[in-house]
């Protein structure tokens, strides 16, 4: 067999897309957290064309009313529409769940990508930076930087995505010394091509895979991440709503509101829910032991 | 042995350096001049000047960083600016606090995760299997502050049994210590109940597999026996490791849990040290849970070391 043929061969092993879909529709549970998944991207995405109320318009005349045909979930404290600001919060928590994992993936990729491919010194120094990254739990790194960048969403995101993107470097640079051993990669080394041809064309493919899985997971983590800062106040800011700032203030209306707290908090449990579930039937559906 | 610690003591130290070196720009990373945040309102220049000195902020970056590592080796990680106290004075006050709800949660999370993980594995592909493998995803994915306020709501507000805040010393009221920390600690010891019983079930799963396990079916011994005496003790080993990593999940966990049972301990203090700006009080927390978790981080592999000959014999 020629090494082109080699090569080629390598490039047919890469899952098939429809055999990974296939499999994942035949995981009941997997298929329950897929239509979780799309069912809060679709309130999130159509919160602004939604027949509701305004999620910061108060009315003095309804504070803190129970669930009614009107007010479905009831409302706050200053008369504002739970089933609406649980809408509009959709937006935050996804936002910042999707955000936080793409600028972690972002930077943890091709660091990871580059000391697993070069390894030596660079890969020495990127390892011991990881580690000592992840020696900090997530959310305490979360929060001492949520603390000096200042309280904000997009801070918010920032600081998750930081705490979040040693995982991915870890992650890349396991699976690169996995892959960088292969005939094929050997062999596209051989035929001349460059290291940024070679890490992209032949390393990069056969990384993704375990990267797709971990990301799902990591959104549900992260998600949880931004409604614990936002519940601690650092993270959305009021009046705009965010389901963990709605717990926030919830808690100190227990006796008077329960309604208050039932929403935002079932509804961050189903979303994270929902991508653990997807996460863990998209780690089946790619794992090739599993056919 | 010793050779393997050394080894694993000459990683660490670059890990802890690096942790430092960040735990040190955090302060760079203030949108502004920090010690106009310090300075308070009043902005006296002379103040100004005084605190520039103090912390060396004249001199260039890489003598401040050295001079702040020089404090902190001997225990000096900067003052309180609310309370005027040494940060390592506060955080050895509000530490026993948390390390009381840790070893309490740890205990729960053992008690249901363990159990749960070895009967899904015995049961695997059952109903049981199935029923555990969803509520342990629940309990990953429910956020323990929602968790905290519905227990309260059904516990304390509906029921009267438990108090829903406060905190009291063992060593002084036990039972009053115990009605106050076993519904945070219940909350805390879910997340990690949920961990524990994935682990344990995958770990049992490998083990029931093995040849000796079949050794022991095949000798007529009782199920029962096989899997308490054979295969959970093997089994065991990778458990036994991770509920030492899990330590900074506890830690990350307890913030939240203290913040909504109002109890005053590690956790409590960062937060109130984030809204009060009292930033040395940050940094030294986060150096603190750092340097805690690489400890714990090197006890793990000691004793799994010490635990799998393999291991030991292999270095």
């Amino acid at each position: 067999m020629t090494l082109a043929a080699e090569i080629d061969r390598a490039d047919e092993a890469l899952p098939q897309k429809s055999r990974v879909w296939a499999k994942l529709r035949r995981n009941r549970t997997a298929m329950v957290g897929f239509v979780l998944v799309v069912f809060f991207v679709a309130i999130a995405v159509l919160a602004p064309v939604l027949p509701i109320a305004d999620p910061t318009a108060t009315s003095w005349t309804d504070v803190r009313s129970p669930p009614s045909a009107q007010y479905w979930f009831g409302t706050d404290e200053i008369g504002r529409d739970v089933f609406s600001r649980m809408i509009w919060g959709a937006r935050a928590s996804l936002l910042a769940g999707v955000i936080s994992v793409a600028i972690a993936v972002a930077i943890g990729l091709p660091v990871g990508l580059i000391a697993g491919y070069f390894g030596g010194w660079i890969d020495q120094v990127i390892s011991r930076v990881t580690d000592a990254l992840l020696s900090t739990p997530f959310l305490i790194l979360a929060i001492a930087l949520a603390a000096f960048l200042g309280p904000s969403l997009t801070n918010a995101m920032i600081a998750i995505g930081l705490s979040a993107m040693p995982i991915f470097v870890r992650l890349t640079r396991g699976q690169v010394l996995a892959v960088k051993t292969e005939d094929y990669v050997e062999g596209a080394r051989a035929i001349g091509l460059s290291h940024p041809a070679i890490i992209t064309r032949y390393i990069l493919p056969n990384v993704l895979a375990p990267i797709l899985v971990q990301s799902t997971l990591t959104i549900a983590t992260a998600i949880i991440a931004e409604a614990s800062l936002s519940f601690l106040g650092l993270g959305q800011q009021p009046p705009a709503p965010s389901w963990g700032s709605m717990l926030n203030v919830a808690k100190n209306f227990l006796t008077q509101a329960p309604w208050m707290a039932w929403a935002p908090g079932t509804a961050i449990f189903l979303v994270v829910l929902g991508f653990n579930l997807l996460g863990d039937g998209l780690r089946d559906a790619l794992d090739p032991r599993s056919d | 042995m010793l050779a393997y610690v050394g080894k694993r003591i000459a990683i660490a130290i670059p890990t802890v350096l690096i942790v430092s070196l960040f735990v040190f720009s955090l302060q760079h990373l203030l949108p502004g001049d920090p010690i106009l945040v310090l300075a308070g309102e009043e902005r006296d220049p002379a103040v100004i000047e005084f605190l520039r000195e103090k912390y060396r902020l004249n001199d260039p970056i890489p003598v401040q960083y050295l001079a702040w590592l020089g404090n902190v080796l001997q225990g000096d990680l900067g003052i309180s600016w609310r309370t005027n106290q040494p940060v390592l004075e506060l955080i050895g006050q509000k530490l026993p606090v948390t390390i009381q709800l840790a070893v309490m949660a740890m205990i729960i999370a053992m008690l249901i995760g363990i159990p749960a993980g070895i009967l899904s594995a015995v049961k695997k592909g059952t109903v049981i299997d199935y029923t555990a493998n969803v509520i342990a995803l629940s309990g990953l994915s429910i956020p323990n502050f929602w968790l905290g306020i519905l227990l309260i709501l059904l516990v304390s507000v509906h029921l009267g049994w438990l108090p829903a805040s406060g905190y009291e010393s063992p060593f002084v009221d036990p039972v009053r210590s115990l009605q106050t920390m076993i519904m945070p600690a219940f909350v805390l010891g879910t997340a990690l109940a949920a961990t524990l019983m994935r682990h344990t079930r995958s770990a049992m799963l490998g083990v029931l597999q093995a040849d000796y396990v079949r050794t022991a079916r095949a000798k007529g011994l009782r199920e029962r026996r096989v899997v308490l005496r054979h295969a959970f003790r093997n089994g065991l080993l990778p458990v036994v490791t991770l509920s030492a990593l899990l330590f900074g999940e506890l830690l990350a966990g307890a913030v939240l849990t203290e913040q909504i049972f109002t109890i005053p301990g590690f956790g409590k203090l960062i937060v109130d040290a984030v809204f009060n700006r009292d930033y040395a009080v940050v940094q030294g927390v986060v150096l603190c849970t750092a340097v805690g978790f690489i400890v714990m981080n090197l006890i793990a592999d000691v004793l799994y070391a010490l635990l799998n000959p393999r291991i030991r014999e292999g270095l």
